[in-house]
């Protein structure tokens, strides 16, 4: 009886949400226990080996390489001020605009043997094939620098955040007590913004375990193209689930990881009653230098891409800007925005449910729900799809019976399936920031205002909303511009006659139209772009009061 | 939150099929820019409006069947005979009673039993360079599992479904054993590790990375049609050569149509798929997209005309699904990435 008079109603509200929505993903691990010997056995002499090492080096390059680019950039934005840094810290952002698959496809355009490039190459030294040596973009290591470059925001967005809340009194006891600045940044600075970085790297470590499209299409053998193998290919959806869940363990383990890391730390802000310290002028050569390597992963990352967009478009816009296509801007736009809304306030739910919560189920079945980021959109929707069809005919044969009246496939077959999917796809996202938020409201603000009575909803609204307003916002970005990408799930969910402009992006490209694929490609950069500029500007806001 | 869910209201009521005037419902495997303008055409004619969701052929079969007796699907359209084989083998599909223009269609182009037919052809030959010489003959698929060829083919991934009908083809025709051992030989051959799409290979044998590589037609002619002059340069530097017409046949694949077990809209869907099977049809797939025409008495494009005559398999096309999973072990086994 105790035991139940704990429960109170909405944390059973926040249990069956969560339920809803890992059902797809408990759905994954129900096939474990068809075993499927035989499958499994010519897979293990074959291929498992490489789907294996290869999705662990790119998630693990990915990470990497992500930190070493995030990491020193926001170091560089948050700490010192230099020839053109007020551009330089939102034009950072740009880079999560731009879809893997795309840039994929711009660089290999660029650099590929028979691109540009090589050519101009070959022909100035009158080199041939085999000849010379050029770095092979479609491979591993390519795949790692091209997620790697839309994806360092991630990093650079949190550790930034972290970097500038740092407060001045810090640095100064730390110098008074003999710290030189490397023993200041390595002893205090990475140790306080350690779980700010390792979030932005594990966000962008399950996005590479779940990538699809680059590393289809540089040919490289993962476990989500095995997913796809062995469920079509060789015609067995029950051992491609098992293999689906196998990532998801490896995605599990990471985020085992990366909490336990974090766990040892329980560092809270003391608010910003003395504000961080003001930023140091680097003048000069300098700060040209520093400007320059900042620029350099804005231009790998963003410019050149959108050059290369933009040189394809040239001949083929007037052909493809129609009617059409504001429609397809508006469907993009629309289901990104409910989506970010909806999934942020799922996300607020569930960092609260944590905060108040001491019981080790409701952690546990929250942290399941954040699995979903590292699932390929595809297992998710068909789990998805599955389950909501079920549930579809059931009701359909409800009303049937009752009223002679069939409604149709309601769930499965509207916006409400893609809707869904988003979430449990996006959700680690949006919580991901929350909690880097959360973390940084001390929890005895929360036991002042208990003890004055005042009520849970209340202490949201009043103290954690207003501290944790960044945090959302960044949150709601993410998820927009996340969704405004996403494309296997909206390939297979979507409704009659809807159409958004990955879709289209993704048609032209995948029949190997990519000067057609540019128009829709820079339109996705464009609508991502609005969201990214109006956050730096709230973020800057904020940051100069 | 309110505004939310008044506008979650209207996108859902926007949605929801209304049932008043003639309408049919399409999965599609064929990309929208590639059947959107006929079927604009076929509403306009006949009044009968067209729903379309385009999207990959096994997640549109995955859908279909989990729809199970309430899915709105009227019509299944893929780009291969292997998923019109899956969607038949899982039950989601029923006879399409025949018609005149049905009839026409060369028997190997359309199930015995007649749930799918055949609406176009897509060949898949041997394209070699052309913009310098090439030491060494070509004139089967076998060829380019010698020795002569070592380092010098080009080819997509083996995950992609052309070349797991081209295979499974293979399969039906010359046997496990035989093929496997072409699989083993053929992959030792490449030029580099199969990478990219058809255009990519066509692409790298114009550049030199290799001499030989193996592609759709329409991919060669869409960058012959293309309006970038490197493409069109690119293109210029291979010519297609037909494989195997000395003894099989080149090998080639079709795209087409499937019934729906459950379709709501019957009558209309059969009137589309005559339409699709009319002449101006027929001629709109190989002028837009650059493939050949099911029906024989249809006129091929200059371009279509410029590659060639040749003699096409004459397998059976729905083994060609029935092996693709052996096919897949096999291109596993012979290490084809």
């Amino acid at each position: 009886m105790t035991k139940f008079s704990r429960c109170n109603p909405w944390s059973l509200g926040v249990g069956l949400i969560c339920l809803v929505l890992i059902a797809p993903i408990v759905l994954i691990f129900a096939s474990l226990a068809l075993p499927q010997y035989e499958v499994w056995q010519h897979l293990a002499e074959t291929v498992l080996a490489d789907y294996v090492t290869n999705s662990l080096l790119l998630a693990f390059g990915v990470g990497v390489l992500v930190v070493l680019i995030g990491g020193p950039l926001a170091w560089a934005v948050a700490r010192y001020e230099f020839v053109g840094r007020s551009h330089i810290q939102w034009l950072a952002l740009l880079p999560l605009a731009m879809p893997a698959y795309i840039i994929a496809y711009c660089y290999t355009g660029l650099l590929d043997f028979a691109g540009p490039v090589q050519s101009a190459l070959r022909a100035s030294f009158g080199w041939k094939y085999g000849e010379y040596y050029f770095p092979e973009i479609r491979s591993l290591s390519g795949a790692v620098l091209m997620l790697s470059l839309v994806l360092y925001p991630y990093v650079y967005m949190l550790a930034k955040t972290a970097f500038s809340e740092l407060p001045s009194s810090m640095e100064e006891t730390a110098k008074s007590l003999g710290c030189s600045t490397s023993q200041f940044i390595f002893k205090l600075v990475l140790p306080i913004a350690r779980p700010a970085i390792l979030m932005g790297a594990a966000l962008a470590m399950m996005e590479a375990f779940a990538d699809y499209g680059t590393v289809q299409y540089f040919g490289i053998s993962t476990f989500t193209t095995g997913v796809f193998r062995t469920w079509f290919g060789l015609g067995n959806g029950i051992a491609a689930a098992q293999l689906a869940a196998m990532l998801t363990t490896f995605v599990m383990l990471l985020l085992i990881l990366e909490f336990y890391s974090r766990r040892k730390i329980k560092y809270y802000s003391q608010g910003q009653k003395r504000g961080p310290r003001p930023r140091t002028q680097l003048r000069g050569a300098r700060g040209i230098l520093v400007a320059g390597l900042c620029l350099l992963p804005i231009i790998l990352g963003f410019m050149i891409p959108v050059g290369q967009l933009l040189y394809w478009s040239i001949h083929t816009y007037s052909a493809q800007l129609d009617a059409a296509f504001v429609s397809l801007v508006w469907n993009s736009f629309y289901l990104a925005a409910i989506t970010a809304l909806v999934v942020v306030s799922l996300a607020v739910l569930f960092a609260y449910a944590k905060r108040l919560n001491t019981s080790r189920g409701i952690h546990a079945v929250i942290n399941t729900v954040s699995l979903g980021y590292a699932l390929p959109g595809t297992v998710i929707a068909i789990g998805a799809m599955l389950i909501l069809t079920q549930l579809d005919i059931y009701l359909n044969d409800l009303t049937e019976a009752w009223f002679n009246f069939t409604p149709g496939l309601v769930l499965s077959g509207t916006l409400f399936a893609l809707v869904l999917v988003y979430s449990i796809r996006f959700l680690a996202v949006a919580m991901h920031n929350l909690d880097t938020g959360m973390a940084r409201v001390k929890p005895s603000l929360d036991e002042a205002a208990k003890s004055f009575g005042v009520s849970a909803w209340h202490i949201i609204r009043t103290i954690h909303i207003p501290l944790l307003k960044t945090s959302i916002f960044s949150a709601c970005l993410l998820v927009f511009v996340d969704v405004l990408k996403e494309l296997p799930a909206t390939l297979i969910l979507r409704p009659f006659n809807f159409n958004t402009l990955a879709v289209r992006t993704f048609e032209l490209a995948s029949d190997e139209r990519l000067m057609e694929a540019a128009i829709p490609a820079l339109a996705i950069v464009l609508v991502g772009i609005v969201p990214v500029v109006f956050l730096s500007r709230m973020t800057d806001k904020q940051n100069s009061r | 939150m309110k505004n939310l869910l008044t506008s979650v209201c209207l996108t859902l009521s926007l949605v929801s099929p209304l049932a008043l005037a003639e309408q049919v419902n399409l999965y599609s495997a064929r990309k929208e820019a590639l059947i959107k303008p006929l079927l604009d055409k076929f509403t306009q004619q006949t009044g009968i409006s067209v729903n379309l969701v385009t999207g990959k052929a096994d997640n549109l079969i995955t859908r279909l069947k989990s729809e199970g007796r309430f899915s709105p699907a009227d019509l299944l359209l893929t780009t291969d005979v292997g998923r019109l084989y899956r969607a038949k083998q899982q039950g989601l599909t029923q006879v399409i009673s025949s018609s005149d223009k049905a009839d026409a269609i060369p028997v190997n182009f359309r199930d015995t039993e007649g749930h799918w037919l055949g609406l176009s052809l897509r060949a898949r030959p041997i394209m070699i360079a052309n913009n310098r010489k090439v030491d060494g003959d070509v004139a089967s698929l076998e060829d380019l599992a010698t020795d002569t060829w070592k380092g010098r083919v080009c080819i997509r991934s083996s995950s992609n479904i052309y070349n797991q009908s081209m295979v499974a083809a293979m399969l039906s025709q010359v046997g496990e054993e035989q093929t496997q051992n072409w699989a083993n030989r053929f992959v030792k051959n490449f030029a580099r590790p199969p990478q990219g799409g058809d255009r990519d290979q066509i692409k790298a044998v114009a550049a030199g990375q290799c001499d030989v590589a193996i592609a759709n037609t329409y991919y060669l002619a869409g960058m012959l049609s293309s309006e970038d002059e490197t493409q069109i340069a690119q293109a210029k530097a291979v010519k297609v050569i037909w494989p195997n017409q000395a003894d099989r046949g080149s090998h080639v694949n079709i795209s087409g149509v499937a019934l729906a077990k459950n379709a709501p809209n019957k009558a209309a869907a059969r009137k589309l798929i005559d339409f699709l099977l009319t002449e101006e049809s027929q001629a709109w797939y190989a002028n837009t997209n650059h493939e050949y025409p099911v029906l024989p008495n249809v006129e091929w494009s200059p371009l279509l005309q410029s590659f060639g005559q040749f003699k096409a398999e004459s397998v059976v096309l729905s083994q060609l699904g029935e092996l693709n999973p052996l096919s897949v072990r096999v291109m596993d086994k012979a290490g084809w990435k």
